[in-house]
């Protein structure tokens, strides 16, 4: 073999344990566990701590008002949709964080207001310029029992 | 001499006639398995995931991009998403109207009179979770990825921020975190969904327009959506074989 290969193969050599030290060293432990991605990835994904709670953590000590709501229009509608996110009220211990009660014209309007796109059947749909435009919709409306009379 | 040179050309023309007949004719004996709808796994272990999306019942309310920004802290401003509502309108002289303001959080206004529109709708859009993903194909470091149970998750530990997912997506589902300066996308609420809640938008969608469920348990409710619904997912022709499934898509919609 001419010196000149031998030299090339040594070189080449070298630079292929390099690399695989290189790599031996620089991949992450659970790369490849699952797939060409790092498995521990998918452990870190899931710790992420949930900030909706879900209707059944809202029933536990709200029963009354969940039966209530699901007696009426907005059953289909979960506790959180308006009321946003549940952890922090329901987490906080020393003093209770109260959940936000969106009770402005603009937040109901955001559904209701008049639509081509929204489908009478769907949905009952108002004009917010129109109707009853001076006051807050909750002064006719029980946001838990739209339709019962407000005494 | 020549006569040679020109017999082995007419050799080598000839065989390679012979192999592009040869593959073509196996090709419309086994045609390319093209399978637009992942509705079945490959493999039946563990659970398959996927989103229904009724289009007949959604009211655009947008609530689902509000609790989805909530629940993962997406940014605020109204170019971050990783899912949103758009409006489609239809006049009677055929153009499309397509709008998304502000993802559809502060809801919409009509912007057309009534006697002009022919059709109007909404569409929630969000991440696909292909089944052949393009994005997670793309990425030079494999900081993107298909989790076991079939959804796209994006690694931001590992992730370069590159951005050559962000163009690969025909869906248009992701985006660079401007803080974190790597790319941020739909999990399906990884977080949620593994602790046996719901994803934070399918929990708050008021008209129940968002349907999840896993596609290898038949008694879920996605499957059930499937068999009650004549679906459709978004551009069945690029062979994604995307995993969110539209009921009543119009093929206006892009």
């Amino acid at each position: 073999m001419p010196p000149q290969i031998k030299r090339l193969a040594l070189l080449f050599t070298l630079l292929v344990l390099s690399f695989l030290t290189a790599k031996h060293f620089l991949t992450p432990k659970s790369f490849g566990e699952f797939g060409h991605y790092r498995g521990a990835a998918l452990g870190e994904i899931k710790a992420k701590v949930p900030d909706y709670s879900g209707q059944k953590a809202c029933t536990e000590c709200h029963p009354d008002m969940t039966d209530l709501k699901a007696a009426h229009e907005h059953a289909t509608l979960s506790c959180e949709t308006c009321h946003g996110p549940g952890r922090v009220h329901i987490s906080s211990t020393d003093s209770l964080v109260s959940p936000k009660i969106p009770n402005t014209r603009e937040f109901c309007s955001i559904c209701h207001t008049k639509n081509a796109a929204r489908k009478a059947s769907n949905i009952k749909q108002i004009d917010p310029k129109e109707h009853y435009k001076a006051d807050l919709c909750t002064k006719c409306h029980n946001p838990h029992s739209p339709w019962q009379e407000k005494k | 001499m020549a006569r040679e040179e020109i017999k082995s050309r007419r050799d080598f023309l000839s065989r390679a006639a012979l192999v592009a007949g040869g593959l073509f004719i196996s090709g419309g004996i086994s045609p390319f398995k093209s399978m637009l709808y992942a509705t079945e796994r490959k493999s039946t272990k563990g659970p398959w995931y996927a989103m229904g999306i009724d289009l007949e019942s959604c009211i655009g309310c947008g609530r689902c991009a509000d609790a989805c920004k909530t629940e993962n802290n997406v940014p605020r401003e109204p170019f971050y998403f990783r899912t949103w509502v758009e409006q489609y309108t239809i006049l009677n002289d055929g153009s499309i109207h397509v709008e998304s303001p502000n993802g559809g959080i502060d809801g919409f206004t009509q912007k057309f009179a009534d006697a002009e529109i022919f059709k109007s709708f909404f569409v929630p859009k969000m991440c696909n979770h292909c089944a052949k993903s393009p994005c997670t194909q793309v990425c030079p470091v494999g900081a993107t990825f298909e989790s076991p149970e079939g959804i796209a998750l994006v690694d931001q530990t590992y992730c370069l921020g590159c951005r050559y997912c962000v163009q690969a997506c025909p869906y248009g589902c992701r985006y660079i975190h401007p803080e974190k300066k790597v790319v941020d996308k739909c999990t399906m609420c990884y977080h949620r969904i593994t602790k046996g809640l719901l994803p934070a938008c399918v929990e708050v969608c008021p008209k129940q327009a968002k349907i999840f469920g896993d596609l290898n348990d038949p008694k879920s409710e996605i499957v059930k959506f499937m068999k009650d619904h004549s679906w459709q997912v978004l551009k069945p022709h690029m062979n994604t074989e995307p995993k969110v499934f539209y009921n009543q898509l119009r093929a206006e919609v892009r």
